[in-house]
Formats: structure tokens, sequence, C-alpha cells
């Protein structure tokens, strides 16, 4: 039973016997490939091809396609190819596997690359359209639930609300003051360092506050809130989505936006401002604590330098960035949660898009920002 | 027991198997003979899936022996999928990979053989299940639910497995496509000389296709043996499954 299989070809005159023998089973089948090859030319030179399967001992789909490989091979080109002493066990399997694999479809025509390339820059393009097109879609859509919600203010879900504000929120506020505190540490070393050369120690205080109120205090609160908060939007949207909940609250009459998705984006727009400031104030006492251990700077006077060197206005700046930030981060969130279809798969790609995506734009915007605050002179 | 060893796939012996303090299957003996079809039936949360996930390796066992093949079972074997091909209730396909790509899967991890004939047996088992060659290069996410049950069939046959799980192989489907699936059933386990275990609750799929129905109750196998022996079964729980309304309804019309 266990030994190896064999393939005995016996040439007598212009009919090629061929005999298989032993196990003709998956497990063997590097030696059923290599037994099936070595007798090609044999079967392409004879006019007539026997094939004795009464020493077979054992045979599976596999096995058996191997051999009607071979008698294809015989027949496909006018000779005639049997099979004889086909076993009564096996006869089902071979005529199973006689019938398989008959009409394999055209080859499909090798796509020209050039013409690819193209045709991938203009889905891009249209793509870009589209996310324009969905994007908006979900601002409108927002902007109505929001009516909705001032028309009659008892419809908006608190306890949503709420829930929401308590996982991005509060959760979110060791994270992210570890974070700013060490990015304002960083920040006041390199003043330190890099002044200490010409002297300008002092205005390392400066760099910190004006740098963290402004920009850095609630860009990276953003960055992380997206991919903290957003992507366990995406993914939360769009597992309703897959197992049929969106569409089941819209056949009970429920707006989805009103119900799932103001309340997550409104917690965005009220968490967002409140994590930033908290954060800005992280990093400037992770810069007041490096000032005193690394530059040498009491407190008192890093406090006093802080004082003269910013002002509310640097602080009105970085803070008016936020409820934007987060409104950009919630729509683009759930607007790709509400895209994913049906598999794991494109589960995953909509939930790394929105995080992608929102990054991006936090970004787009707080350029935007820059300008339109130096050219209003802020 | 005058049968012998040889004719039995799969011998379960005193299995016991609970979660916490909840016992779900209480000294549970079961033969599965070589190369017949064996439906299991139970109340729903009764403890069936358990049984065939502990037969396969995915539930640890509390005490008692499972012999497959005349080799016990213990934890996770190697080869496995040389073992048992086992078809998942909602077919559990690789979503990131194409038709093709699920068929080869447990030809690529266990053999060692060219991609030409990997292809042509896929395509083969892809027809052998009734599906066409055009079918292989979708995504199991653009295959409706009587497609995905039948290339999940053909991932889990792959290998020429001599023995085949299905869990509730024919829920989901319509009555046509029910019907369908298990005359493929019965035509696969000829020609391939199979051993299925089947858990269903299709009373269609357990008169037609069956050669043999154990009933699950209490943790036990309570009443096992032909179609017709478990009508006749005075057992409580397996006269309210058989002769329910539902069940009359559908055996008077068979009769």
């Amino acid at each position: 039973m266990n030994s190896e299989p064999l393939l005995l070809a016996t040439p007598s005159g212009d009919v090629l016997k061929l005999r298989p023998e032993g196990p003709w089973t998956a497990a063997n089948v590097s030696a059923l490939e290599t037994l099936s090859r070595s007798v090609g030319a044999n079967v392409d030179q004879s006019r007539a091809v026997t094939l004795d399967m009464s020493g077979v001992s054992a045979l599976d789909t596999l096995g058996a396609w191997v051999l009607e490989k071979l008698s294809r091979r015989a027949s496909s080109s006018g000779r005639s190819a049997e099979f004889i002493g086909v076993a009564d066990h096996f006869s089902g399997l071979m005529d199973e596997v006689r019938q398989v694999n008959r009409h394999t479809p055209p080859p499909s025509p090798a796509p020209n690359p050039v013409l690819l390339r193209l045709n991938d820059l203009g889905k891009s393009t249209v793509g870009a359209r589209e996310d324009l097109t969905i994007f908006l879609q979900m601002l409108g859509a927002l902007f109505m639930a929001v009516i909705g919600v001032l028309r009659r203010p008892r419809s908006l879900r608190l306890t949503s609300l709420v829930y929401q504000l308590y996982r991005i929120g509060w959760q979110a506020i060791p994270i992210v003051v570890l974070i700013t505190f060490l990015i304002g540490a960083i920040i006041a070393q390199q003043g330190f360092f890099h002044f200490r050369r010409f002297g300008a120690e002092s205005y390392t205080v400066d760099m910190v506050g004006i740098l963290v109120l402004r920009e850095l205090g609630v860009l990276i609160v953003a960055i992380m809130v997206a991919g903290r908060s957003g992507s366990a939007y995406t993914a939360e949207l769009g597992s309703m989505k897959m197992r049929e909940e969106i569409d089941a609250l819209s056949t009970m009459g429920l707006d989805p936006v009103h119900v799932l998705i103001l309340p997550r984006i409104a917690a965005l727009v009220i968490a967002l401002p409140i994590l930033a400031f908290i954060g800005s104030i992280a990093a400037l006492y992770g810069g007041g604590l490096v000032a005193q251990f690394y530059g040498g700077m009491a407190p008192a006077i890093y406090i006093a330098r802080l004082h003269e060197a910013i002002s509310v206005a640097h602080f009105e700046v970085g803070i008016l960035k936020a409820p934007f930030m987060a409104l950009v981060i919630g729509v683009v969130a759930c607007s790709e949660g509400l895209r994913v279809k049906g598999s794991a798969e494109s589960l995953g790609r909509q939930t790394t898009t929105s995080v992608v995506k929102s990054i991006f734009l936090v970004i787009v915007l707080d350029g935007l920002f820059a300008i339109f605050f130096a050219s209003i002179g802020m | 027991m005058a049968e012998s060893q040889e004719q039995f796939a799969i011998r379960v012996r005193d299995l016991v198997v609970g979660f916490g303090r909840q016992t779900v299957l209480d000294h549970l003996s079961l033969d599965v003979r070589k190369g017949e079809i064996l439906g299991l039936v139970g109340a729903s949360g009764g403890g069936k899936s358990v049984l065939m996930r502990t037969i396969i390796g995915l539930i640890p066992r509390q005490g008692g022996t499972i012999d497959v093949t005349g080799r016990p079972v213990g934890g996770r074997t190697e080869g496995a999928a040389t073992t048992w091909g086992i078809l998942f209730q909602q077919g559990a396909l690789f979503s990131s990979l194409t038709v093709r790509q699920n068929v080869q899967f447990p030809l690529r991890e266990n053999l060692v053989l060219s991609q030409e004939l990997m292809d042509e047996i896929a395509i083969a088992k892809l027809e052998m299940v009734g599906l066409r060659a055009q079918d292989a290069d979708k995504y199991p996410a653009e295959l409706s639910g009587g497609m995905t049950k039948r290339v999940a069939l053909a991932r889990a046959l792959a290998l020429d497995p001599p023995i085949l799980f299905l869990d509730e192989p024919t829920s989901g489907l319509d009555p046509i496509a029910a019907g369908d699936f298990d005359a493929l059933i019965g035509t696969l386990q000829k020609t391939l000389g199979l051993t299925v275990f089947m858990v269903t609750h299709d009373l269609a799929s357990l008169t037609t296709v069956c050669d043999r129905v154990a009933a699950l109750a209490d943790g036990k196998i309570v009443a096992i043996g032909p179609m017709r022996e478990l009508l006749q079964s005075e057992h409580p729980w397996v006269r309210a499954y058989f002769h329910g309304k539902r069940s009359q309804m559908l055996q008077h019309e068979m009769r």
C-alpha cells in the first residue's frame, strides 16, 4: 500500500501501453508529476495509448487527473487513448474527472501597460471627485441633522453624545497629555541646545510658547484623535453597515445620520478643543521642566518669559482651529465607515483610508488657517 | 461490538466537554462508519456544533477519547487537511483570496506541485461541485450563498480527505438549491468514497441523503439509526423533534 507510485511504459508497435502502479494520490504528487512528464515524449510519438489501470492501489482526484491529462494529451492530436482495467470503485471518480476542465475560458488578453496606467489615472481622478461629493453630502446631511436638532432640541441623542464624549474625550486624556508633554519637552531641549550657540537661550521660551499654542498643540492632538477616534468611528460604522444595522435603522424610519453620526461628530467637535487645550498646557509644562533641568532656567523666570512672549491671540489662533479639524476628522471617518462593503478586507481598507485622509486634510486645513490668520494679522 | 476497528471512520468514547460550570457533552459516545453519511440532529444550542468542533480539535475536551481513522485525535494535528475537510456554516472562505486561490490554499500548503497542475486541480474541483471555470477569479464577496457553500465544499475536498464535516450545509439556501446541494454531497460521497458527518436541521436532507441519523439531547446521543428507526424512537425529545407540527407536515407529504 505504502509503496511508491510507478508508471511502466511498454511500447508494442505503434501502441504505447502505460501501466500505472501503486498509490496515485495527492501525497505522492511530485513523483506523479515527474512520472507523467517522463512519458510525455513517448505519448507524443506513439499512435495509440492504452492506460492499464489494474495496478493502481489507491486513486484520488489528483492522481486521476494526472492520468486523464496523459490520455487527453494523446487524444488531442487525433490519436486514440483508452483506459482499461479500471477497478469498480475507481470508475466513478474516473468518469467524473473525464468531465472536468473541458471548457477552459479563453485567457484574457494581456492588457496594454500604457492603457493600464491611463486607466488607473482616470479612475483615481473620478475617485477624487467622488470623494469630494461624498464629503459634501455628509456635511450637508450633518447640517440638516443639526437644523433638525435646533428645531426640536429634545431629539438630540444626549446619552449617545455623553458616551462618545467619555470615550473620545475623557479616555483620551492620558495619552494626549503624555505625548504633548514629550513633544513640548523635546522642542524646548532642541531650542536650548541650538540657541545656546549664539546666546539666545531665553528665546527658547518664546519659541515653545508660540509653536505649541499656535500650531503644534492642536495639530498633534488632532492627528492623535484622527488615529485613535476617527479609526474607531470608521470601524464601528463599517461593521454596523456590514451587519445591516444601518439598514435596520433606516427601515424603522430613523435617520442614521441623526442617530449615529451627529452624536459622534458633535462629541468630536466638543472634545477636540478641550483636548487641544489640555495638550497645550501639558506641552508648556514639559517645556518648563526641560528649561529648569536642562536649560538651568528657574520656573519663575520661565513663566515670566512665557507671559511676555505670548498673548491671548496665540491661544485663540490655536484653539479656533480645533473644532474645524474635529469636523473634518468626524466627517471623513463617518463617511468612510458608510462606504464599507461586505468583506472584512473592505473594512480594513476603509479604516486605513479614513485615518490617512483625515490626517492629510487636518494638515491642509492647518496650512489654510495659517494663511488666513497671517493675512488678518493675528 | 462485533464490528472491527477498521469499519469506523470516527469513534468517540465517553466524551466530556464543558464551558465553565456548564457541561455541554456528558459522556457521549458515537461511532461513524466508513463510507456512510451520518446526520446529527439536536436542539439549537444543544451541543451539535460543539461535538463537531471537538472532534476536529477546535474545542478542548475534558475527558474521553476520539479516534479518527484509527488514530487518536489530540489538539491541532499536523496535516489535518489530508484527514478531513470541513465545510463551515458561513463558508469561512478567505475573503482576500479569489475562489481559485481559496481552493488551491490547502494544496499549496500541504504539497509541492507545479502551478499548472494546481490550477487544473482547482478548476477540476470547482467543476466537480458544479461551478464553472469562469467563477474562479471572483472574490468571495461577489458570490451568492449557494456558490459560497459550493466553493467552501471544493476547498474542503481539495486534498481528497476521507472524512468530510458539514456544519448545516443547507441552511440559508432555498429548497431547490438545498436539494441540489444534498444531491451533490451524495454524488461526491459515492465518487470519492467519503465518510460524511453532517450537522443539520434540514429534515429533507436527513431523509434523502443520510444513511443514519444520530439525535443529540441532554449531552448524549439518545438515538441513532436509519431515519425510519428514529421515527419509531420512544425518546421524548426525539419524538418531539420528528413528530412536531412542522416535521409531521413534511413527513406527511413525503409518504
